[in-house]
C-alpha cells in the first residue's frame, strides 16, 4: 500500500485527488454521454418516450443508414480479417523474402488518415473524372467507367486498405510470441505443415483474429471520413454521416438533434456490445501460448510460390500505399484537377498558397497544432493523476474511475461531438459552441482513454516495493513520488502525449461536427475544400498533413526504439 | 539497543485474521529468522515492523521507541531507521548502482564528497566495486540483490529487515549469498530479522528461528539445532526437512509398525494418544543387508527396498515395512564399501538412531517423506 | 548393432560448431541421458534426432531406417519419424480437450475409431488422466499438463521417446515424483528414452547410461555410477556433484605441496603429471581424522539439518567438507585434519586467456 490511509481519517490528500479525478471524468466524459441518452429517450416534457425513438428508427433514411453501417462494417471486417490474417501468416510462418520490410510496410496504413486515402481514391476512381477511369475509358473507348468508387464495394475496399493492420498486428504478435514447441509437438505427432496450420496454429491465434476483427467492426461502424468522401455523392449514408448531415443541415433544430441522439444511442449500444464481446473472447478464449525457451518457429517453404507471392505483396503495397499517396502530392501540384501529370503542369504554387497566403488553411494548421498540443498536454497530466488513483491507491470508488476512463473507447467520435454540443451550448449556463474550446473539450474526452492506458501501463511497472524501498531509506511520500515514481512513469507520459498529439492532427470526425468558420482544423479544411470543389488545394493541404504525420511518427518510432533499448 | 519487541499484536485483512495476539522479541545483534509456509503472514509481520502496515491491536517497539501502537499515530517508515531488503530487489531502474546506494544519504543531506565515500564503502562491503556506474538493467539478479543490500546498509542502520531476499536467485547463488549475508551481519554486529519459507537458509544463517504455521501461530522458537533435533510437534518436524512418519498399530502393550506385527522400540510413549506415529530423519535410519536368517534380530525391523535411486553422491532408498514407508540415503562410497547397493525389491534390515513420537491426528493423510 | 545410431554427426550454426563428430548408439529399451551445461549441444543433438534440425555431416539411423544423411541429402521430416516427444514448456494445445490432445496423433494416422478410442483410453489410464479427459489442459497444473504431453507422446506407442528437459518447468517436489512416473511408463511400455537435461541428479536417477557433453564435444558416455565414481576428466568431475580442487606443486616426482603454504601431502599422484596439479575430491568423501591428508582450519561451520557444511582453510586456499549430522566434527576456529578418502589428480587448470 503506497498511500496508506489511517483509520478515522476522513478527508486527506488521497480523497482530494480521488474527488478531482472523478469530477474531471464526470464533466468531460459522463455528462455528454448521459445527455445523449436523456435526449434520445426523454421528450421535452421530461417523460420517458420509447414511441418516438421507434418512429425515428422507422424513418426510411434512418433505417437505411443503420443498414448501411452494418453492411459496410461487415464487409470491411470480413475483408480486413482475411487479408490481415493472410499477410500476418505470410510474414511470420513462411520463407517469403524481405519479411521485415514487408511487415513494416503493412503497418504504414496505420499512419495514414483513411479520409485522405478516400480522397486519393476519389481522384483515381471517381466515375467520370478519376484518373484511372479516364485512362481505361480513353484506351478502350468505354462509355462506362472502369470502376465506380462511389459504391458500397468502393467504400468497403478503401476501408479495408486502411483497417486491415488492426488484425495484422494482433495476429503477427500472437504468431511471433507463440511457443514454437506447440507446433513442433504436432509435427512429431505426425502432422504435416498444412495440417498444423489448420488444426493447431489458426485455432490457437483465433482469439487474436477475432479480437482484431471486432476492433475493425467497432471502428468501421463509427467511421465517418471514408463514407463522407465516397458515399454522400451517391446517397450512401451510415450512422455518423447521417448524424453529421442532420446536425449540419438543420442548424440544431429539435427534430434533427432528436434523430442524432437516437442514432448516437444505437451506435453507443452496438459499440458497447462489440467491446463486451471482445472482452469475453479475450478473457475466456485467450490461450496461454507464450513460453520462454524458444527456437525459430518452423517456416513453410513456399518454393515456386515464393516469387509470385512476393510480387503480389509488392503490388498490394504499391497500389494501396504508394499510389494514393503519390496522387495526393501530384494533384496538390496541379493548377486544376483533371489536368495530366506532365512536368509543365506540376508546380509548388498550391503548397505555397496554403502555407503562406490562404487564411483558411493557415488557420486550420495553427488550430490543429495548437489543439493537438493542448489536448495532449492536458490529457497527459490528468491521465497520470487518474491512473495513479486507479493503479496505486487503495480507496473506495476507484472502480467508477476505471469505468469512466475507459468509456470513451466505446463511445465513437461523432457521439462525443454530439454530447459536447448538448452539454456546452448553454444548457448549464456555459456556451462555448462555435469556439475552439468546445473542440478542445471533445478532444480531451475522446483521447482520455489513450492516456489512461499508457500511464496505467507505466505505473503498473512501478512495483509498490520500489516506493516502499524509498520510504525505508528515509524518503517521505512526496520525496518518493518525486524521486522514484515520476522518473519511472515519464516514458509512459511521453507515449501518451504522442498517442494523442498525432491522431489529433488528422482528426476529422469530431471537429467536423463542431467547427465554426474560424475554428477549422486540418481535417475539416481538407474535407470542406474538397466539398467546395477546391480539389487541388485540398490535396495540397492533405499532402502537408501527411508530411507532418509521417515526420511525427518517425520521431516517436526513434524515441520508442531508444527507450526500449536503454 | 537494537531490539524489536512485539506485544500482543493482531492484524486482520477484511474477514481474514492474519495473526492475533502475537508476542515476539528479537534481541540486539542477533540473526533472527521467521520461518513459515507461504501465506502464513510472516511478510505481513515484517511490513508491520517496517511501518508499511499498522497493527489492529498491540504495540511494536524498536529499541526504546514505540513505533506503532493500536489507535495511535504510528512512526512512518521513513523515520524508523531500518534497512529493508525486498524479495524482488526493488532497486530503482532509472538510477545507477551508486545513485541507488547513495539515495538514503542524499535524503539525509550529507555533503557530496562524504556521501560518495560512504556509498562506495557500502558498495565495497557487498563486493560490487567497479560496477557502481552501471544501471540495474545491466546487472544479474544476484548483483541487483547486492545493490539492495548495500542500499539497506549504507546509512548504518542498527536493524535490517530481509523479506525472502534470495528466493528469486538460482540455487548456487542462493547458497553463496546466504553466507555473505551471515558474514555481513556478524561483521557489522547489526540485528537482522530474516523472513523466509526456506528451512535450509533458516538453519544456515540464524541464531534463533521462530516457526509460524498457516494460521499465523508461532509453533516453536529456538536455536537451529534445537528445532531440528527436538521438534515440538509434527508440523515443525515436517517443515524442517525430509520427514519419515511410520504409522503404527497396537498389539497388546506393544506398538507395531504399519499393519504388521514387528514391534517398534523407541523412547517412552506419550500417554493418551490414540494412534502413534514414529518420526525420524533419513539420517536416523540404520540400514543393513540381512544376514540370511529368516527373522530379523531383536530390535531390528525387516523391510523391503521399494525404490533404489542413484543420485550421485548418495543412494536414495524408499523402504517399506509392513505397509509403512520411509526414506533414507547412504553415501555412495560407503554403500559400495559396506555392500549396501540395494536393488528394487531387495530385503533389508532397519534400525534407528533416534525416533520421535507424534500424534497420528497431526499427520496428514497420505503424508510422504519428500 | 544399436537401435538408434548417430554416425559422425556434425552441426554448425554459422561459424559455431554446435555438435562435433558425434558417434552414438542407443539400445532398444534403454534410458539414455544427455547432460551438460546450457549451450553444450545436447538440445541440438535431440532436435537433429527429432528432425527439426538438419546435419552438416553424418547420418542418423533408427533400426533399419535411415532418418537423416548429409551425404545423401536425405531428411525424413519429423512427422514421418514416429517418435514420441515431450517438451520443456509442455506444448499441450489449449484449444483441445485433454482427450483430443492425446487422440490427435492417432487421428492423423487415420486409425479406425474404435482403435483411437482404445489407445487414447490406454494412454490416459497409464498417466492417471481419465478423470480429466474432457477438461481443457489449460485448467491443469504444470504436472497435469506434462502428463498430457506424456500421454500424447505415448498414444502411438513409439519405439523411441525424446524428452527435452521435461521436468524443469515443474517445482522440485513434483519433479521428483514425475521422474519416477516416467521410469514406470518406460517399464510398462518398453520404449527407449533419449533424455536431455541439465539437472544431474535427474539424469543419475533415471538413466541406464549418461552422455556428458561440453561445447559440442562428448566428454564421457557411461553408467551413472561410473560417471560419478570414475569421471573421465576434470570437467566431468566438476560438473557432476560438488567438487573441491586444491592446487598443489611438485618437484619432479617428489612429494606434493599445497600451493600457497599448507604443508606436504602424504599421497602422491601417478608419475609424469607435471609440476602443477590439482588434487580433486568430493566434499562428502572426506573425514575428520587424527591425522589426515591435508591439515586446515575451520573457517565456518553451518548446521543444515541432515548435513553439516564446513569451509576449511588450507593454506591460502579453501575447501568445502560435508558430513552427516551424526558424525562428530571440529568447531569453527579449530584446526583439523582432512582424510581424503578418494583423491583424484588433474593437471592444473590453465588460467583463462
Amino acid at each position: 500500500m503506497s498511500f496508506s490511509l489511517k483509520k478515522g481519517e476522513t478527508f486527506g490528500t488521497a480523497q482530494i485527488i480521488l474527488f478531482l479525478s472523478i469530477a474531471i471524468l464526470v464533466i468531460v466524459v459522463a455528462v455528454p454521454v448521459l445527455l445523449i441518452f436523456a435526449n434520445a429517450f426523454w421528450d421535452n416534457n421530461g417523460n420517458f418516450n420509447l414511441h418516438d425513438v421507434m418512429n425515428v428508427l422507422r424513418e426510411p433514411d434512418t433505417y437505411q443508414a443503420l443498414l448501411n453501417s452494418v453492411i459496410i462494417a461487415s464487409g470491411t471486417t470480413i475483408g480486413s480479417t482475411t487479408i490481415g490474417t493472410f499477410f500476418a501468416w505470410l510474414v511470420t510462418r513462411t520463407d517469403l523474402p524481405c519479411k521485415k520490410f514487408m511487415k513494416a510496410m503493412f503497418l504504414v496504413p496505420f499512419m495514414l488518415p483513411s479520409f485522405i486515402g478516400a480522397l486519393a481514391w476519389k481522384m483515381l476512381l471517381s466515375p467520370r473524372a478519376g484518373y484511372i477511369n479516364r485512362f481505361f475509358m480513353d484506351i478502350f473507348n468505354l462509355d462506362e467507367p472502369f470502376f465506380n468508387i462511389y459504391s458500397y464495394l468502393g467504400i468497403v475496399l478503401v476501408e479495408i486498405m486502411y483497417l486491415f493492420p488492426f488484425v495484422f498486428i494482433q495476429v503477427c504478435g500472437a504468431l511471433e510470441r507463440m511457443d514454437p514447441t506447440l507446433e513442433e509437438s504436432a509435427r512429431i505427432s505426425g502432422a504435416g505443415l498444412g495440417t498444423i496450420t489448420r488444426k493447431i496454429t489458426i485455432p490457437l491465434v483465433l482469439p487474436s483474429i477475432l479480437s482484431g476483427a471486432l476492433l475493425i467492426m467497432l471502428y468501421s461502424m463509427a467511421h465517418f471520413g471514408t463514407v463522407a468522401v465516397l458515399g454522400i455523392e451517391n446517397g450512401i449514408y451510415n450512422i455518423p454521416t447521417l448524424i453529421y448531415e442532420r446536425i449540419h443541415q438543420s442548424a440544431g433544430s429539435f427534430e434533427s438533434i432528436r434523430t442524432g441522439t437516437v442514432l448516437a444511442s444505437v451506435l453507443v449500444v452496438s459499440a458497447a456490445f462489440i467491446i463486451w464481446m471482445q472482452n469475453k473472447i479475450l478473457s475466456k478464449g485467450h490461450f496461454q501460448i507464450i513460453a520462454g525457451k524458444s527456437f525459430r518457429p518452423m517456416e513453410l517453404k513456399l518454393r515456386g510460390l515464393r516469387i509470385p507471392l512476393l510480387v503480389a505483396c509488392c503490388t498490394y503495397i504499391a497500389i494501396t500505399i504508394v499510389l494514393p499517396t503519390a496522387v495526393i502530392f501530384l494533384v496538390g501540384a496541379l493548377p486544376t484537377y483533371g489536368m495530366p501529370f506532365t512536368w509543365e503542369n506540376l508546380s509548388l504554387e498550391n503548397y505555397k498558397f496554403i502555407l503562406f497566403d490562404n487564411q483558411l488553411t493557415k488557420d486550420a494548421i495553427f488550430n490543429s497544432v495548437s489543439l493537438g498540443l493542448s489536448a495532449a498536454l492536458i490529457t497527459m497530466f490528468t491521465g497520470v493523476m487518474i491512473s495513479y488513483v486507479i493503479v496505486k491507491m487503495k480507496v473506495r470508488g476507484k472502480g467508477v474511475l476505471e469505468f469512466l476512463g475507459m468509456l470513451p473507447f466505446s463511445v465513437p467520435g461523432s457521439v462525443i461531438a454530439l454530447g459536447v454540443i448538448l452539454a456546452w451550448s448553454g444548457k448549464f449556463g456555459i456556451n462555448i459552441y462555435n469556439t475552439v474550446w468546445i473542440i478542445l473539450l471533445a478532444y480531451i474526452a475522446r483521447y482520455m482513454a489513450f492516456s489512461l492506458k499508457a500511464n496505467s501501463a507505466a505505473l503498473e511497472q512501478v512495483h509498490d516495493s520500489l516506493v516502499e524501498a524509498a520510504r525505508a531509506c528515509g524518503a517521505t511520500m512526496w520525496q518518493a513520488l518525486k524521486d522514484i515514481v515520476l522518473p519511472l512513469v515519464r516514458p509512459g507520459m511521453l507515449a501518451a502525449f504522442f498517442l494523442i498529439f498525432l491522431p489529433s492532427l488528422r482528426e476529422l470526425t469530431v471537429s467536423i461536427m463542431l467547427y465554426a468558420p474560424t475554428t477549422r482544423t486540418i481535417g475539416v479544411a481538407i474535407y470542406t475544400l474538397n466539398e467546395d470543389g477546391e480539389t487541388v488545394v485540398s490535396a495540397a493541404l492533405a499532402g502537408v498533413a501527411l508530411v507532418l504525420i509521417i515526420t511525427g511518427q518517425s520521431i516517436i518510432n526513434r524515441f520508442i526504439a531508444r527507450t526500449t533499448k536503454g | 539497543m537494537a531490539t524489536i519487541i512485539l506485544e500482543s499484536v493482531s492484524k486482520r485483512y477484511e474477514a481474514a485474521t492474519i495473526f492475533s495476539d502475537l508476542n515476539l522479541q528479537v534481541e540486539h545483534g542477533e540473526c533472527f529468522t521467521l520461518l513459515g509456509p507461504s501465506g502464513c503472514g510472516k511478510t505481513v509481520l515484517l511490513r508491520l515492523i517496517a511501518g508499511f502496515e499498522t497493527p489492529d491491536t498491540g504495540t511494536i517497539r524498536i529499541g526504546d521507541t514505540v513505533v506503532a501502537s493500536a489507535g495511535e499515530e504510528s512512526v512512518p517508515p521513513d523515520r524508523r531507521d531500518l534497512g529493508v531488503v525486498f524479495q524482488d530487489y526493488a532497486v530503482w531502474p532509472h538510477m545507477t548502482v551508486l545513485q541507488n546506494v547513495g539515495y538514503p544519504l542524499k535524503l539525509a543531506k550529507i555533503p557530496e564528497k562524504e556521501y560518495i565515500e560512504q556509498a562506495m564503502r557500502a558498495i565495497g562491503l557487498v563486493n560490487m566495486v567497479g560496477l557502481e556506474k552501471r544501471l540495474p538493467s545491466e546487472l544479474s539478479g544476484g548483483q541487483q540483490q547486492r545493490v539492495a543490500l548495500a542500499r539497506a546498509l549504507v546509512a548504518n542502520p542498527s536493524i535490517m529487515l530481509l523479506d525472502e531476499p534470495l528466493s528469486n536467485l538460482d540455487a548456487n547463488l542462493r547458497e553463496e549469498m546466504r553466507f555473505e549475508i551471515k558474514e555481513l551481519q556478524r561483521r557489522l554486529g547489526i540485528t537482522v530479522l530474516y523472513v523466509t519459507h526456506d528451512q535450509e537458509i533458516a538453519l544456515a544463517i540464524s541464531d534463533r528461528i521462530a516457526i509460524m504455521d498457516e494460521t499465523g501461530r508461532l509453533r516453536q522458537l529456538g536455536a537451529p539445532v534445537d528445532i531440528y533435533e527436538s521438534p515440538v510437534d509434527f508440523f515443525v518436524f515436517n517443515f524442517m526437512g525430509v520427514a519419515n512418519a511410520l504409522r503404527t498399530n497396537r498389539r497388546g502393550d506393544a506398538v507395531c509398525v504399519g499393519e504388521g506385527a514387528q514391534v517398534l522400540h523407541g523412547p517412552p510413549q506419550p500417554a493418551g494418544v490414540a494412534s502413534l506415529v514414529a518420526g525420524c530423519r533419513p539420517s536416523d535410519v540404520i540400514l543393513r543387508r540381512p544376514d540370511g536368517t529368516a527373522d530379523a534380530p531383536e530390535g531390528v525391523l525387516r523391510g523391503k527396498i521399494r525404490r533404489a535411486s542413484f543420485l550421485g553422491a548418495v543412494m536414495d532408498y524408499l523402504i517399506e515395512i509392513d505397509g509403512a514407508y520411509l526414506r533414507t540415503e547412504v553415501e555412495t562410497q560407503e554403500a559400495i564399501a559396506r555392500n549396501l547397493m540395494f536393488q528394487d525389491g531387495d530385503p533389508c534390515d532397519i534400525g534407528f538412531h533416534a525416533l520421535h513420537w507424534f500424534d497420528g491426528a497431526d499427520v496428514p493423510e497420505g503424508h510422504r517423506p519428500v | 548393432m544399436s537401435y538408434v545410431r548417430l554416425v559422425d554427426v556434425q552441426k554448425r550454426f554459422g561459424q559455431v560448431v554446435a555438435v562435433d563428430r558425434l558417434n552414438l548408439g542407443i539400445e532398444k529399451g534403454e534410458c539414455f541421458s544427455m547432460l551438460g551445461p546450457s549451450g553444450c549441444g545436447k538440445t541440438t543433438t535431440l532436435r537433429m534426432i527429432a528432425g527439426f534440425e538438419d546435419l552438416n555431416e553424418g547420418e542418423i539411423h533408427v533400426g533399419d531406417r535411415l532418418l537423416s544423411s548429409s551425404r545423401k541429402r536425405f531428411y525424413l521430416p519429423p512427422e514421418k519419424r514416429d517418435f514420441g516427444m515431450v517438451f520443456q514448456a509442455f506444448a499441450v494445445w489449449p484449444h483441445l480437450t485433454v482427450y483430443e490432445n492425446v487422440a490427435f496423433p492417432l487421428r492423423l494416422r487415420k486409425l479406425p475409431t474404435s482403435d483411437i478410442e482404445r489407445r487414447t483410453h490406454g494412454a490416459l489410464e497409464a498417466t492417471n488422466l481419465l478423470d480429466v479427459a474432457q477438461k481443457s489442459p489449460a485448467s491443469l497444473s504444470g504436472g497435469g499438463k506434462q502428463r498430457v504431453a506424456l500421454a500424447r507422446a505415448l498414444a502411438i506407442n513409439p519405439d523411441v521417446m525424446l524428452l527435452d528437459e521435461p521436468l524443469s518447468s515443474l517445482d522440485p517436489h513434483l519433479r521428483e515424483e514425475m521422474r519416477f512416473e516416467i521410469k514406470d511408463l518406460q517399464r510398462q511400455f518398453g520404449f527407449s528414452i533419449i533424455y536431455v537435461t541439465h539437472d544431474q541428479s535427474e539424469a543419475m536417477a533415471l538413466s541406464d547410461r549418461i552422455l556428458v557433453m561440453r561445447l559440442g564435444v562428448v566428454q564421457q558416455i557411461d553408467t551413472p555410477l561410473n560417471v560419478y565414481s570414475h569421471p573421465a576428466n576434470r570437467f566431468v568431475f566438476s560438473f557432476i556433484g560438488l567438487s573441491n580442487f586444491l592446487d598443489v606443486e611438485r618437484d619432479g616426482d617428489g612429494p606434493c605441496r599445497v600451493a600457497g603454504g599448507g604443508g606436504t601431502l602424504p599421497v602422491s599422484p601417478p608419475a609424469g603429471m607435471g609440476s602443477r596439479l590439482s588434487l580433486a575430491f568430493r566434499p562428502q568423501e572426506v573425514g575428520f581424522g587424527t591425522k589426515g591428508t591435508v591439515d586446515g582450519e575451520v573457517q565456518r561451520k553451518s548446521f543444515l539439518g541432515e548435513v553439516v557444511d564446513y569451509q576449511i582453510k588450507v593454506g591460502e586456499q579453501s575447501v568445502r567438507v560435508q558430513t552427516g549430522r551424526r558424525s562428530p566434527g571440529p568447531e569453527a576456529g579449530e584446526t583439523c585434519h582432512l582424510d581424503i578418502r578418494r583423491p583424484f589428480w588433474y593437471p592444473a587448470e590453465e588460467p583463462e586467456g
